[in-house]
């Protein structure tokens, strides 16, 4: 079976959610420690969301120079699968794994919604398993969510299609061209700030038409690292 | 004991929300209209022995690549001790 590390950090707090999720997908999560430096043979890494370090410095940043981050660095470097979600995105940027960076929201204050966002990059290890331009909600929840990058970091991010999640109904938090979420040149590394993990069992997701709670579009980003995995 | 000051701030062409915030409200307080306000960061970072050239590399080192992230901040100001101010 896939195993899929999820690495706990002083001040995650998203740990066991994408365990929760990555279980629901189909796989094996294996909790990962920041202070190791031992990924325990996992196919695929997940950074998740919370307050690393109670965001101490600058968001993300402390974590970023974490024993294991040393590990995860070379694993993505040679393909590995590895996504960030929320603060693992900032943790990301922090490690130049992925370019720009996460700023505080533009109105200055921490938002909490179901946000809607559609994917357009479906060739990473992260989101193979959606359709180009589909359209799903997952939960965003972030006081520092807005994407910044210099103006050719962000061409070069459009130019070569990196862009994998973009807000849609409403920009949350001032991210530059509505960007939620990017990918690495490879593929292989993603982050995004709104939380795949809490949309992947009914009853617990967010409001759909249909039922209230029941969306399960998060689903397919672990769908995806899994089948990628099997393709090897 | 001797004491380095790093000053970081966010890069200009960004949006400084917080900023924002505070110049809000000390134009509702103080009276003045302020165009602007800008905050940023002060390190202070205090040895117990004496500051030489290596360690001044090293603080410099630690300024770009820890206490500061290029992308969104820049290190406006480093004071060796001759030149920092020290906390009384």
């Amino acid at each position: 079976m896939t195993r899929i590390g999820v690495v706990t950090f002083p001040g995650s707090l998203d740990d066991r959610d994408a365990q929760r999720a990555i279980r629901l997908a189909g796989a094996q999560p294996v909790s990962l420690w920041h202070g190791d430096h031992d990924l325990h043979d996992v196919d695929a890494i997940v950074l998740p969301g919370g307050f690393s370090y109670g965001d101490y410095l600058r968001c993300g940043a402390i974590a970023s120079l974490s024993p294991i981050m040393t590990e995860i660095v070379d694993a993505a470097n040679r393909g590995t699968p590895v996504l960030g979600i929320c603060n693992g995105f900032q943790m990301l940027t922090e490690a130049h794994l992925l370019d720009g960076g996460l700023i505080r929201n533009d109105s200055g204050s921490f938002i909490c919604r179901d946000q809607r966002l559609r994917v357009e990059n479906t060739s990473t290890a992260w989101s193979a398993a959606f359709t180009r331009g589909d359209e799903i909600t997952i939960p965003l929840k972030n006081g520092e969510g807005a994407f910044v990058a210099d103006a050719e970091t962000l061409t070069q991010l459009e130019e070569e299609g990196r862009v994998v999640v973009r807000y849609l109904e409403g920009n949350p938090n001032g991210s530059l061209n509505d960007i939620a979420g990017i990918c690495n040149a490879r593929g292989n590394v993603v982050g995004l700030m709104p939380h795949p993990e809490h949309a992947t069992e009914s009853g617990f997701g967010p409001d759909t038409p249909p039922a209230m709670r029941n969306g399960t579009d998060g689903l397919a980003f672990f769908h995806s690292a899994i089948a990628a995995l099997a393709a090897v | 004991m001797p004491t380095i000051i790093i000053e970081v701030m966010p890069k200009a062409e960004l949006l400084d929300p917080q900023g924002k915030a505070v110049l809000g409200a000390l134009t509702r307080t103080s009276g003045v209209q302020f165009s602007n306000v800008r905050v940023g960061k002060r390190f202070e970072l205090t040895l117990d022995g004496p500051v030489d050239e290596a360690t001044l590399a090293a603080v410099k080192r630690v300024a770009d690549d820890v206490l500061c992230n290029s992308v969104i901040e820049d290190v406006v100001a480093i004071r060796p001790p001759e030149n920092a101010e020290t906390p009384s």
